[in-house]
């Protein structure tokens, strides 16, 4: 397992735990547990049943037709935006809330930048009917009212972070502060794989149900399990860990990570992580962010609201620094022309981040007989307003 | 040996005060410091602003923001205090987070310590883990003493862990809480403070977090070697500038 954990909680020189020691005993707790309680039959059990009834899986995996006459290539997409609510987001959640019981928490909070992870927390917290808290940037408030309103009707707490940037990364510090103020009780489910160890590891073992049904969904329809080459777009990057995680250690697949250029890589506004970014430490794990020569975390740009931190989990870390992965970036213009063409050709409209993950076949050209996979991690319709506005639709 | 060191051999209770480097104006750092020794504070902890202070509360928070948007830098802190030794005698401490320091060069930052006279530092999003295993040797090749938190959630095998690689003084947090807190301790905390009282560990305790005037410094101090006032601090230097500060000082002890 190179490009997996080790049992430091290291994928190579990233990751770790440096949080304060406020955090210690409940990351701590959960470092030691997170292991045997999924393994845990009654849990496997549970998750699995509540995959498959309330999320909807196994989503397909589709042959897109059209879309590979056009790229002249064979492109299968991975439909994570047929999940319940919309987006891969609530694999995790599901797994976290099951988790959250098993520790005997009573309350759960969770960091939110677009409102899609707030969304698929506060959904299964009314599963469970546990308490739910979501911290989400004053301004992303603003912006993302629908998504707001979903969490309220759902039976969240929706707390505006109104410091330092009053965006994702500020709600993320937020988040991990109650938890240092209520560390008895209180589960706190990240929603990518970032954070301090063990998270990015558990989000990315509960996400990679992805990789799993897609290998046998391959092996039904081209006998073998793997493609040639995997895409996905990478914010934190939890959908495209679940989309690699069973092909990390095939290096006969190729790994794609799609991150987003915003008005262009050097433009001063962009959110192209591994071209920024250093080594450093954000939210408690040692990976690549952007921030200034003095090491101070700066604000990132996308019109994707989801691909706009200015971290990348550490396993994608591992992944660019080791040439294991291979890392591009698009811009906000090439992605919306992605959203439309699959639109059209496909008759899927896709969340503009999983738009960035479409665009590369624009410059990126495949052979014929390729096999490519697309994780199409989300749908279109929490974007409706930015494609409208950005379209005159 | 150690200005810190020295420090806590004498025979009476300490009061270390937190200030945010570069706050309230960017050139207020090294006056901040001359007006807290001639108050009489034993010890001070200079805060080196960054972004994202998890730890913290609002107010030191607010304050960093302000010091970063004054344009404090790591490098520039470091040119205010070139010269601190010939004005400044109590013992100093660097309070602040880890990726600065990461960004600058753990043995240059370190060595830069040395060379102005800091005499400790105090970084809680560095886990003891880390520092044992890749840094404690760079810290104590300059002199450096660094500080480790301890909270009621921690159990008493870390502490005594925490306790063997500490060689100064062990920062105590009053309550599961984030920094500027509230005021008072109720039994619960008092109860905590006896408990780490009576594990007789070889370092000293100092506690934070929640400290703010002269009942709750009494009151840490029954049980601890001394106290460090932080977010009560700052908003006080928000509202009354340095003129506050004798006075201030004065109100605790």
């Amino acid at each position: 397992m190179k490009y997996n954990v080790n049992d430091k909680g290291y994928y190579g020189e990233f990751g770790g735990a440096y949080i304060p020691e406020m955090l210690y005993p409940n990351v701590e707790e959960l470092r030691q547990q997170y292991i045997s309680i999924m393994q845990e039959p009654s849990f496997q059990k549970e998750f699995n049943a509540l995959l498959k009834e309330y999320v909807g899986r196994p989503t397909p995996l589709y042959f897109a037709k059209r879309l590979s006459e056009k790229h002249n290539t064979k492109i299968y997409l991975k439909r994570e935006d047929l999940c319940h609510t919309g987006a891969h987001k609530v694999n995790n959640t599901i797994g976290q809330i099951l988790m959250a019981q098993r520790l005997g928490k009573k309350r759960i909070i969770a960091e939110t930048g677009a409102g899609q992870h707030g969304v698929a927390t506060a959904t299964v917290c009314a599963l469970m009917g546990l308490e739910c808290i979501v911290y989400m940037g004053a301004i992303d408030i603003e912006r993302q009212a629908p998504n707001v309103a979903r969490m309220k009707m759902l039976g969240a707490k929706v707390v505006p972070a109104i410091s330092g940037s009053k965006t994702l990364k500020d709600a993320t510090n937020e988040a991990i502060r109650d938890w240092i103020n209520n560390p008895a009780d209180t589960h706190y489910i990240i929603g990518s794989v970032v954070g301090p160890h063990p998270y990015p590891d558990m989000v990315a073992r509960f996400q990679s149900v992805i990789s799993s049904e897609i290998k046998s969904q391959l092996l039904e329809k081209e006998g073998h399990e793997n493609p040639d080459f995997i895409i996905a777009c990478v914010g934190g990057g939890s959908n495209a860990a679940g989309a690699y995680y069973h092909y990390l250690d095939t290096p006969e697949v190729g790994i794609i990570a799609v991150e987003a250029a915003g008005k262009g890589v050097n433009s001063g506004e962009s959110a192209a992580t591994s071209a920024l970014g250093k080594i450093g430490i954000i939210h408690g794990s040692k990976t690549l962010l952007m921030q200034t020569p003095d090491g101070q975390i700066t604000e990132p740009y996308s019109i994707s609201a989801g691909l706009d931190y200015p971290g990348v989990g550490p396993m994608h870390a591992h992944l660019f620094a080791s040439g294991r992965g291979e890392f591009i970036s698009v811009t906000d213009d090439d992605a919306m022309n992605a959203g439309i063409q699959l639109s059209k050709l496909e008759g899927i409209i896709p969340a503009i981040e999983t738009s960035h993950a479409l665009a590369i076949f624009e410059t990126r050209k495949f052979k014929p007989s390729d096999i490519v996979v697309v994780n199409l991690s989300g749908r279109g319709d929490k974007d409706l307003n930015t494609y409208i506005d950005y379209f005159n639709l | 040996m150690n200005r810190i060191s020295e420090k806590l051999k004498e025979n009476k209770k300490i009061l270390s005060i937190y200030f945010t480097a570069g706050y309230p104006s960017i050139d207020d750092t090294v006056s901040v410091l001359e007006a807290l020794q001639e108050s009489g504070v034993d010890m001070v902890e200079i805060g080196l602003p960054f972004s994202d202070p998890l730890a913290d509360g609002p107010t030191i928070q607010a304050s960093s923001t302000q010091a970063l948007k004054n344009g404090m830098t790591t490098q520039l802190l470091f040119n205010q205090l070139k010269d601190i030794r010939k004005k400044i005698d109590i013992p100093l401490v660097l309070m602040g987070y880890f990726n600065p320091v990461l960004q600058y060069g753990v043995e240059d930052f370190c060595k830069k310590c040395q060379e102005i006279g800091i005499d400790g530092l105090i970084l809680p999003d560095l886990p003891v883990a880390e520092y044992k295993e890749h840094y404690q040797e760079i810290f104590e090749n300059y002199g450096l003493i660094n500080v480790f938190l301890i909270t009621p959630q921690t159990s008493n095998d870390r502490i005594k862990e925490i306790d063997s690689v500490s060689n100064g003084f062990i920062y105590m947090v009053s309550s599961a809480s984030v920094t500027g807190g509230t005021h008072g301790f109720g039994k619960s905390t008092k109860d905590y403070f006896k408990r780490i009282s009576e594990m007789k560990l070889n370092n000293p305790q100092i506690l934070g977090f929640g400290i703010s005037n002269a009942d709750t410094f009494n009151s840490a101090t029954k049980y601890a070697k001394g106290a460090i006032i932080g977010s009560a601090f700052i908003k006080m230097l928000s509202n009354e500038g340095f003129k506050g500060i004798k006075k201030f000082i004065k109100s605790i002890r």
